[in-house]
């Protein structure tokens, strides 16, 4: 008997973590069914359609998939240092930084050495850039005492302002009419998609950076650090835990994530940078972090279904004649869904530890 | 009516202007939050919920305007706007106060549902013209067409500058702004003296709603005066920064809104004297000088004083 | 097992149930995947089914289609498209100018099947539509921006653009007029060719009239910011300006603001007059509905961009009802209406040409030399970056 109770209680919680969140969807579906219907459309068409627009065919997939790589990014600028118990939520200036950076350097380096040395670089570039916009949040944090949350909000506005002065005066490229940008970067440095789709490589880095992060914050001692100290901040300076030390670095690998985000977005997508490359995937991210309650594998998950959604949004406006906020009474209706659902773990008479005699 | 130009003069008044239109939001949505963070809990949702109050405001002066007449159809909106906000408060309120359920999370969670909601509703209001709230002219004893249109005040503007003392009184002197405190600063010490921990928080969320659509209200009513999908600027998440910014004072919250407010017209301000290289730097402006003066006046010791207890912290 | 309720699912048999279901699921979509031949039929099936009862045209807005200007006025004209028997349309509005506009042309490619595409802001072109015209060479793509090059760009690629600068010339004519001060505001969103092109056009119109009249430029920074767009309305006020126009996507901030200031105002986009009844002098509108029409009634007859039917290049000012000018507005004096009214005669036979020498930018840099002039097509208009002598502002951020 004990090891039927022992047995029960390993898979109990993977179970209940993949349980949760799926009744939580359906419940969505369900409310969102019912705003359609009485917003006029037909609730089950429009099941059809968002499924048709999202993971109906493989081009659907392929659309959803382009929406969820840079979010699976940006999370972790939130999610990172959210183990060590800071709210951070300044992905969007990150990944901004992150882009000028690489542009920079892809521009400044065009094809003077090899494309993969200059593809490197413009990701290393990027990567610290993000970063160090970060840990000046996270120093303001520790050294003066500034909320991180504020400060990286600011950080955001500051670094677009930034990018929009930059791509209107020094970098602007007169040649390219269509909105003030910087020149376009070379062909030869740019990221290709994955062979055989039209999604960047980008979805790889992500997958990878992602699970990266997981082996980082759960197996490694630096991981452990992190989390004994955002636990307890007191206890872990007591202990004597380098917590400053800690900050920045997360700070840093955090914001060198949405940096990431920011290269793969220019050297992908753009292929030059300007006001385009603000486009939410940072504020996304940070509610893909928080759902994925900061677990770097079930980011990718929930950034795939948040990518989901948003594929499914054109296909809402132009099918069934629902104006365009309706993908955001959408997902409004999904996450609070989900987040609800997180109260109900531990609680569920299925789930619960049944002492069998 | 054509006005002598005032060359540099133009700067510091069309500060001054900005202050006194612009900031009103701010205040609303600040004064909002400070309740809602005195309690111990952080409602970013408020963007949504400034849209949602603009719309409804708009809408509801829009569609009034012929049973009540253009005076009072306006003020029926700032009515409609705060119920607006309460509602979304609401579901906010319960949702936060779950187990488990983080506040950020559902915050952001509630900008996507409100901003949703609110465009969704506000569709067929975006093009009629909706009667917008009467102004104090305390400008009229001046003959300079500029000076009169600056010191169009508006009763709104004045309802928040006395809310503010108002709410500073209430959480000193009352009972109620002693269990709202008690609840944000020691939620055990609250459980000791039997209040409902939920019940306050939720008024207190609520409360903060009511006056954010009221900030909502501001814009659509007052300055800019329409609706549009792209009203705010970023009001609700600033109004956020600006509690924190602000100490938790509400007496503070009414001089950071007034910052803010006159910030936001720097940028166009210099423009039109000529100053036009920089103008996104001048744009972001209030950023800078918030965080800026936050670098400043923080330290390690200093920062959390005066922060409710139980900010941030999960629930008990 | 005393306790055991009625329809009690053990959680082993709850777990290989979601297993089965995922298995079936990944089954399903793995085998849907394969065959990339049967989804191409697909779409081709759709395509022809299409073809053989309706043109699909798909249009795509970067705001909200009735924002009382520039999606409005595209709107407008799709409804009048939609009109032409045979045609359908189906509508995306804001989508933002950035790859989320390729998955939306995409989608309505593959999952509507639209043959006809308008993407309909002027950021939407490059590099997104041109990306989208290179992999569907059979779709047409239209795009509103005098961008298309031949030889740099594909065949299925057509430009259009309405010289709207010419409305805007006239209506200079007519503020030329009615300004005491002589001094006129622009609220701008941001410096690029068309947007400048205005800015040179109403401050040409009005220099027509009186030479030392000079134009403040205020940018906004973007195309929709209703707050600053209010701000810059009114700080432009307290410096004596007493007549404004805008390009944003919606003047409709800046009309209501300068009608509260009591200053005259010049429409865009759309027709404001009923925002601003007492101020509202004239605006520069599109005329989309009647291009529309025609071309929805050349796609029913069968022809294409492709096949060299259309033109890949459909430009036009006022003669060519690409553009109008809005009634004039009550405050407008006689003289006023009969100069513009002169002018615009002269634009529409061809006779005014809005650029000629001599001419020099607001740095002093010589643009045109005596007897020298840019005609309407001119293609050194399409990359303007300069502003004209008289106007007050930098086009640098």
């Amino acid at each position: 008997m004990v090891n039927a109770v022992a047995r029960r209680s390993q898979w109990q919680r993977p179970l209940e973590a993949v349980f949760l969140p799926v009744a939580a969807l359906l419940v969505a579906l369900l409310i969102f069914g019912l705003f359609c219907a009485l917003a006029g459309a037909d609730p089950i068409a429009v099941y059809g359609s968002i499924y048709k627009a999202a993971f109906g065919r493989w081009s659907a997939w392929q659309n959803t998939l382009i929406r969820a790589s840079p979010l699976m990014l940006t999370a972790l600028c939130t999610a990172l240092p959210a183990r060590l118990g800071l709210v951070i939520i300044g992905n969007e200036g990150a990944l901004v930084m992150g882009g000028l950076a690489a542009t920079t350097v892809g521009l400044g380096l065009g094809t003077a050495v090899s494309p993969m040395v200059v593809k490197l670089a413009m990701m290393l570039a990027g990567m610290a850039a993000g970063g160090l916009w970060i840990m000046l949040a996270g120093a303001l944090r520790h050294y003066r005492g500034v909320n991180e949350t504020i400060s990286s909000l600011l950080l955001n506005y500051i670094a677009i302002a930034l990018l929009n002065h930059l791509v209107e005066g020094p970098m602007r490229d007169a040649s390219f009419v269509t909105k003030p940008s910087s020149a376009q970067l070379d062909p030869a440095i740019l990221l290709g998609t994955i062979p055989g789709t039209r999604v960047h490589v980008g979805l790889i880095y992500g997958l990878i950076v992602c699970l990266l992060a997981y082996i980082l914050i759960q197996r490694t001692t630096f991981g452990f650090a992190a989390r004994t100290a955002g636990g307890n901040i007191r206890a872990a300076r007591i202990a004597g835990l380098p917590v400053g030390k800690l900050t920045l670095a997360v700070c840093f690998l955090g914001g060198s994530a949405a940096g990431l985000a920011g290269m793969v977005e220019v050297a992908a997508v753009q292929k030059r940078i300007n006001e385009s490359l603000v486009s939410n995937y940072g504020y996304a991210g940070i509610l893909v972090a928080f759902v994925s309650r900061h677990n770097p594998l079930a980011t990718v998950l929930v950034a795939i279904l948040l990518g989901g959604i948003l594929a499914s949004g054109g296909i809402l406006q132009r099918a069934h004649d629902l104006p365009d906020a309706t993908v955001l009474v959408f997902q409004g209706i999904v996450f609070l869904c989900v987040l609800f659902s997180d109260s109900f773990y531990g609680k569920l008479p299925w789930f619960q530890e049944q002492v069998e005699v | 009516m054509a006005a002598e130009s005032l060359g540099w003069w133009g700067v510091p008044l069309g500060i001054l202007a900005g202050t006194l239109r612009g900031s009103a939001p701010f205040l609303f949505v600040s004064l909002g939050e400070c309740i809602t963070e005195k309690s111990g809990k952080i409602n970013l949702g408020l963007e949504g919920t400034l849209l949602m109050g603009a719309m409804s405001a708009y809408g509801v002066s829009y569609l009034t305007q012929d049973v009540v007449g253009a005076f009072w159809a306006p003020w029926l909106g700032v009515l409609a706007a705060g119920i607006a906000g309460m509602l979304l408060g609401a579901i906010h309120g319960w949702l936060s106060q779950q187990p488990r359920v983080n506040d950020v999370a559902t915050g952001i969670a509630m900008i996507i549902l409100g901003s949703g909601l609110a465009f969704f509703l506000g569709k067929p209001f975006i093009q009629p013209q909706a009667p917008q709230l009467f102004t104090f002219d305390w400008g009229s004893w001046s003959s300079t067409p500029q000076l009169q249109a600056a010191l169009k005040v508006s009763p709104l503007f004045l309802l928040g500058v006395a809310i503010a003392p108002l709410l500073q009184w209430f959480f000193r002197a009352t009972r109620w702004g002693l269990y709202v405190r008690a609840v944000g600063d020691s939620p055990q010490a609250a459980l000791a003296m039997g209040i409902s921990i939920f019940k306050v928080r939720m008024a207190s969320i609520m409360a903060g709603s009511f006056l954010a659509g009221i900030g909502g209200a501001c814009l659509s009513l007052y300055y800019p005066g329409v609706w549009t999908e792209r009203i705010s600027s970023g009001q609700g998440l600033m109004a956020v920064a600006l509690v924190i910014f602000a100490r938790w004072n509400p007496i503070q919250c009414l001089w950071a809104s007034m910052l803010f407010g006159g910030a936001q017209a720097i940028g166009p301000a210099f423009q039109s004297v000529g100053v036009d290289s920089y103008y996104y730097l001048f744009n972001a402006a209030p950023y800078i000088l918030t965080l800026v003066i936050m670098i400043v006046t923080c330290s390690p010791q200093q920062t959390l004083a005066g922060s409710p207890g139980a900010l941030g912290k999960e629930d008990v | 097992m005393a306790n055991r309720r009625p329809l009690y699912f053990s959680r082993r048999q709850i777990m290989r149930g979601l297993l089965a279901t995922t298995a079936f699921g990944a089954a399903t979509k793995l085998s849907a995947c394969a065959p990339a031949a049967d989804e191409t039929t697909d779409v081709a099936a759709e395509g022809t089914a299409a073809a053989d009862s309706e043109t699909i045209v798909g249009f795509i807005y970067v705001g909200p289609k009735d924002d009382f200007g520039y999606n409005q006025a595209h709107a407008e004209g799709a409804l009048a498209m939609a009109a032409v028997p045979g045609i359908k349309i189906i509508e995306e509005a804001s989508v933002p100018e950035t790859s989320a506009v390729l998955e939306t042309m995409r989608s309505m490619i593959e999952i509507d099947g639209a043959t006809v595409l308008f993407p309909t802001s002027f950021g939407y072109f490059d590099p997104y539509m041109l990306e989208l015209a290179a992999e569907f060479p059979e779709v047409q793509f239209f795009h509103a921006g005098g961008l298309y090059q031949d030889g740099v760009h594909t065949k299925n690629v057509g430009s259009y653009i309405g010289y709207n600068e010419e409305a805007q010339y006239v209506a200079g004519v007519i503020a030329g007029h009615m300004s005491k001060s002589g001094k006129l505001g622009f609220v701008a969103a941001k410096p690029i060719p068309q947007v400048l092109r205005n800015i040179n056009g109403f401050t040409l119109g009005a220099k027509s009239i009186n030479p030392a009249i000079t134009t403040q430029v205020i940018f906004t920074g973007d195309w929709a910011l209703p707050v600053k767009e209010a701000e810059a309305t009114n700080s432009m006020v307290d410096q004596g300006i007493d007549v404004i126009t805008c390009h944003v996507d919606s003047p409709k901030v800046v009309m209501e603001t300068a009608e509260k200031r009591g200053i005259f105002s010049v429409g865009y986009h759309a027709n404001q007059g009923p925002l601003a009844p007492t101020g509202y002098l004239t605006g520069a509108e599109w005329d989309w509905s009647s291009i529309y029409t025609s071309l929805g009634e050349q796609f029913v007859a069968g022809k294409t961009l492709m096949a060299g039917d259309i033109p890949n290049l459909l430009r036009g000012g006022l003669a060519d009802n690409f553009c109008k000018l809005s009634p004039y507005g009550a405050a407008v004096t006689a003289e006023a209406a009969a100069d513009a009214d002169a002018a615009k005669e002269q634009l529409i036979k061809g006779e005014l040409v809005i650029y000629e020498g001599e001419l020099s930018d607001n740095q002093g840099k010589a643009i045109l030399s005596a007897g020298e002039k840019y005609e309407q097509q001119a293609i050194e208009l399409e990359s303007m970056d300069w502003l004209v002598d008289g106007v007050k502002g930098s086009i640098d951020g």
